[in-house]
């Protein structure tokens, strides 16, 4: 069955060569040292890379961001980990205060061990990096990594596939329940135009065990970095996760990442998604329920402003019947920015009684922000109720007038509204000081934001 | 099997009761498409020399176009080179006059249709401008309407005595370079009607077009072309039905809508194509190129459909809204039963400051129908103050059928305010098990609620029209129970 109608002939990359002239150096060198049905599923990736070509904007998907600035880039994957110079002192403006669980550093997609710092863990749970979690849990790994984020129709994820040489890898096995949220922090040193990292994250979380995962990505220098992120997360049956991501990369970087994730009977999964930083950032987020019973709430915030695209692609495929889920996505635009939402929830046959809304806000805070908006559903079974909604709009000039007869000036009361708009999905992130901090720091960057717009 | 689902499957077995077929001799081309039959339509139709070179440059247009594959529907590729592309009544002489002078076979289809030209000539002061394969065979009410200076008209007969009009507004909202089926339209249309509404006039009766297709394997490509001068009122109904036939036949045609200043046009369509039977097998494919340009200040076009049949509907009545503080519209039901498809909605184009539109649209899925809504609204930069709301919702009657919404919304303007919201339910058991309960049968139980759901699509429609859109969507559905 067809998802969708683009069947436009997919372009050849424009700079392939050079794509397959890194993986071939990549496959004869580096990509040596991980285990052969890893470089199979590599090299299964290049050419379905090749196949695809870097998406143009013919294609459905990518109607609206055009990812030319990123195939015009020098393509320099950084498949072999190198000697960094960031301390730890370096990284603590990075971390969240009061999140006192494990830590996993990652530079340029390779785990360092000097930056991370692992608590004790409960019997069995497994946290570190997937390189070596290749060799030392090759059988769990193998058995769900590529499993669940397909690369056949996606050339970014292909070509994650091919070049991917590390990641976090975290599995909860069953019943268990790790109470401290785990921290995810990808660092992107970008010493160069073009140096583009490929991280892979692993999380299976097995029948009713809990687990709280935040994934943060800022970068340190402003050299146009390219960060290609696939997340792959199993979710068992009865198992609650909650995933918080945080993009904050520097205004030259790209970041294109997928989240994906495979939701098994009576599992509940919640993800936020928070996006202020990046040049072009496109977010790709699908949940596939494959038993009954499922609740599933994608949460989502996008700050943009000056020359800045921000795109939140989500697939909610509802392939049982009797799940939930629930998209709520708000986007504050200023300077020249662009804002793109697509929020497909798709019913498929015999998928009774499915529950399924979505919602999606934007705020224009001046005259050249633009927002393209497409709430899309599918639906093939009868028996289900969803809805849908969108609106684009400045701040409601009832709602100012209102605060000002109370004395309050207009300036503080458009920054209250538009504080309040943030608020409203920021509440929803259950890990409470990553709601703390990111509440404060957004404050402060609507503040400079909105103080930019008056002049 | 529960009993409800019995009571579905008697209600979708139901027959197309417009099916039959007028033997009228007709004069066809020879199936196929090429300059000459091109050239040989423009000849038939005595066409003066820049209409022929119009459609002549849509036809090379055409031949470098592609099918579109994006909409959401699914049929074997069409065989452009099978379709007859020219059919006239055969026995008609020379423009009739008045009504004595049509076949009487061809007023005894209308008849059945229930669209009896003198009937509605005399008591429902409708003028008719009815079409059957291509040509139009009569228009009622002239008269009346060219005291006021409205002129009313087959296109062909347009093209001979007012070109000037046509020349300054043919294509001017479809090019011929649109799409692939108006380029297709553009080379071998037939006939369709034309209509001009001088300044400040305000048209007295609903002008109305009966589309028809009889002949087998033609294609009918109508073309419609309505201008509204500074001031003026029209309002507009379109009817269509097909006799059944086993193979599919394409109907491509196009509608041209011009507002100017201070201008209103209201153009309403019941569409009741055959649809083909319940396994699929035949019906008309409806690509239909439908555009509005609201060009002048505090204008209005307001577009207004409903859509049972057809195998396969794929359109998107839309509004240009250029002028200042004009207004676009658009209320739609589409409904799917058995296998039929339709890919439908609108685009609403915001261009001039404090433009407003609204959507409304109303899918109804039963059997193993899909229906999709695709939209767009477009707030363009100059848009200041530009207002839109869309709503579309969906019911769904049996477990087979599907609801697709292809919202797609554009904004560059921050003054803009644009909300859209769709819901999907499906007829619920307690409804009709409530209405049951007072005495009604499951039928009439269904037919209520899904009346009851398409009502703010219905009163937009005129009297006459609205009771025959509740009757056909009463028979369209018979047998259908969630």
């Amino acid at each position: 069955m067809t998802t969708t109608t683009q069947q436009s002939k997919p372009a050849p990359a424009d700079n392939a060569q050079a794509h397959l002239a890194a993986f071939d150096t990549f496959e004869k060198g580096g990509a040596r040292r991980f285990p052969a049905w890893v470089n199979e599923l590599r090299r299964a990736g290049i050419s379905r890379f090749t196949a695809l070509g870097f998406p143009t904007r013919r294609l459905e998907d990518w109607k609206y961001t055009n990812v030319a600035p990123i195939s015009q880039l020098p393509f320099k994957p950084a498949v072999n980990p190198m000697p960094v110079a960031l301390s730890a002192a370096d990284l603590a403006r990075f971390a969240f205060a009061g999140l006192d669980g494990s830590r996993l550093v990652f530079v340029n997609g390779h785990f360092v061990p000097g930056l991370s710092a692992i608590s004790k863990l409960s019997v069995g749970v497994k946290l570190g990096s997937l390189a070596a979690a290749m060799s030392s849990d090759g059988d769990i790994v193998k058995q769900h990594l590529g499993r669940y984020a397909s690369a056949t129709d996606h050339a970014f994820r292909a070509l994650n596939v091919a070049f991917f040489a590390d990641g976090a890898f975290i599995y909860v096995p069953k019943g268990v329940v790790v109470e401290e949220p785990i921290h995810l922090l990808f660092v992107a040193v970008a010493g160069e135009d073009g140096t583009a990292a490929h991280p892979r994250n692993l999380i299976v979380a097995e029948a009713g065990s809990r687990l709280k995962v935040v994934e943060s990505y800022v970068s340190v220098g402003s050299a146009a970095g390219f960060t290609n992120a696939v997340t792959e997360i199993a979710v068992g049956e009865g198992a609650n996760v909650e995933h918080c991501k945080f993009q904050d990369e520097s205004l030259g970087a790209f970041h294109v990442a997928t989240i994906q994730s495979s939701l098994a009977r009576n599992s509940r999964f919640t993800s936020h998604s928070i996006s202020v930083g990046a040049q072009i950032a496109r977010h790709d987020i699908n949940a596939v329920m494959t038993g009954e019973g499922v609740e599933c709430v994608l949460n989502g915030l996008y700050v943009a402003s000056g020359s800045q695209l921000v795109d939140h692609h989500m697939v909610v495929d509802h392939a049982q019947p009797r799940c939930a889920s629930h998209e709520f996505f708000h986007g504050i635009l200023g300077g020249k920015s662009r804002g793109v939402f697509n929020g497909k929830i798709f019913v498929r046959p015999g998928a009774q009684q499915t529950d399924a809304k979505q919602t999606n806000r934007n705020l224009l805070l001046t005259d050249d922000a633009t927002v393209d908006t497409k709430p899309q559903l599918e639906i093939f079974a009868d028996d289900v109720k969803c809805m849908h909604g969108a609106t684009v709009g400045r701040l409601d000039e009832d709602a100012i007038f209102y605060l000002r007869s109370r004395g309050i000036p207009h300036n503080a009361a458009r920054r209250m509204l538009t504080q309040a708009f943030a608020s409203n999905i920021l509440a929803r992130i259950g890990i409470e000081p990553v709601r703390k901090q990111l509440d404060e720091f957004l404050q402060s960057h609507l503040d400079a934001e909105i103080r930019a717009v008056e002049g | 099997m529960s009993d409800s689902d019995k009571t579905i499957e008697q209600f979708v077995q139901s027959d197309y009761k417009y099916g039959f077929t007028t033997n009228v001799e007709t004069d066809t081309a020879p199936p196929g498409l090429s300059e000459d039959i091109v050239r040989l339509i423009s000849r038939k139709k005595n066409e003066p020399e820049f209409m022929l070179e119009w459609r002549l440059k849509a036809y090379r247009h055409w031949l470098t176009m592609e099918e579109p594959k994006w909409p959401n529907v699914h049929y074997p590729p069409i065989d452009y080179q099978s379709i007859i592309y020219y059919a006239a009544p055969k026995s008609r002489k020379p423009g009739p006059k008045s009504l004595d002078e049509v076949d009487p076979a061809i007023l005894e289809m209308y008849r059945k249709l229930g669209i009896s030209l003198q009937e509605q000539e005399r008591l429902a002061g409708v003028a008719v401008d009815a079409i059957m394969d291509s040509v139009s065979v009569g228009t009622t009410l002239k008269g009346q309407l060219a005291e006021k200076g409205i002129i009313f008209c087959s296109f062909t007969e347009a093209i001979l005595e007012h070109p000037d009009l046509i020349r300054k507004w043919l294509g001017s909202v479809v090019p011929y370079t649109d799409n692939y089926f108006a380029a297709l339209n553009a080379a071998v249309f037939s006939d369709g009607s034309f209509c001009y509404i001088p300044k400040g006039v305000r048209c007295p009766v609903e002008l109305s077009t009966y589309f028809r297709i009889n002949a087998i394997n033609t294609g009918q490509f109508e073309r419609t072309l309505i201008v509204a001068d500074e001031g003026a009122y029209v309002s507009y109904l379109e009817g269509c039905t097909a006799p059944m036939r086993d193979e599919n036949q394409l109907h491509a045609a196009v509608v041209e809508l011009v507002a100017l200043d201070n201008a209103q046009i209201k153009y309403s369509t019941v569409q009741n194509w055959y649809p083909g039977d319940k396994d699929g097998k035949g019906g008309i494919y409806n690509f239909v190129t439908k555009r509005g340009k609201c060009a002048g200040v505090n204008s209005k076009i307001s577009w207004t459909q409903v859509e049972t049949g057809s195998a396969i509907t794929w359109k998107y009545p839309s509004c240009i809204l250029l002028g200042d503080n004009s207004i676009g519209e658009f209320y739609s039901v589409a409904l799917t039963n058995n296998c039929q498809q339709a890919d439908t909605g609108t685009k609403m184009i915001h261009i001039g400051k404090n433009t407003r539109s609204t959507i409304v649209s109303k899918g109804i899925s039963a059997g193993r129908g899909q229906n999709s809504y695709r939209g767009l609204v477009k707030i363009m930069k100059g848009a200041t103050g530009a207002r839109n709301f869309s709503q579309c919702d969906s019911l769904l009657i049996g477990d087979k059928c599907g609801a697709h919404t292809f919202p797609y919304i554009e904004v560059n303007n921050k003054t803009a305010t644009v909300e859209h919201e769709a819901s999907t339910s499906k007829v619920g058991e307690d409804q009709v098990f409530y209405l049951n309960q007072r005495g009604l049968s499951t039928q009439d139980a269904v037919s209520m609620i899904v009346n009851g759901f398409s009502k703010e699509v219905f009163k937009q429609l005129p009297m006459e029209f609205a009771v025959e859109a509740q009757k056909l969507l009463g028979v369209s559905l018979e047998g259908s129970v969630g």
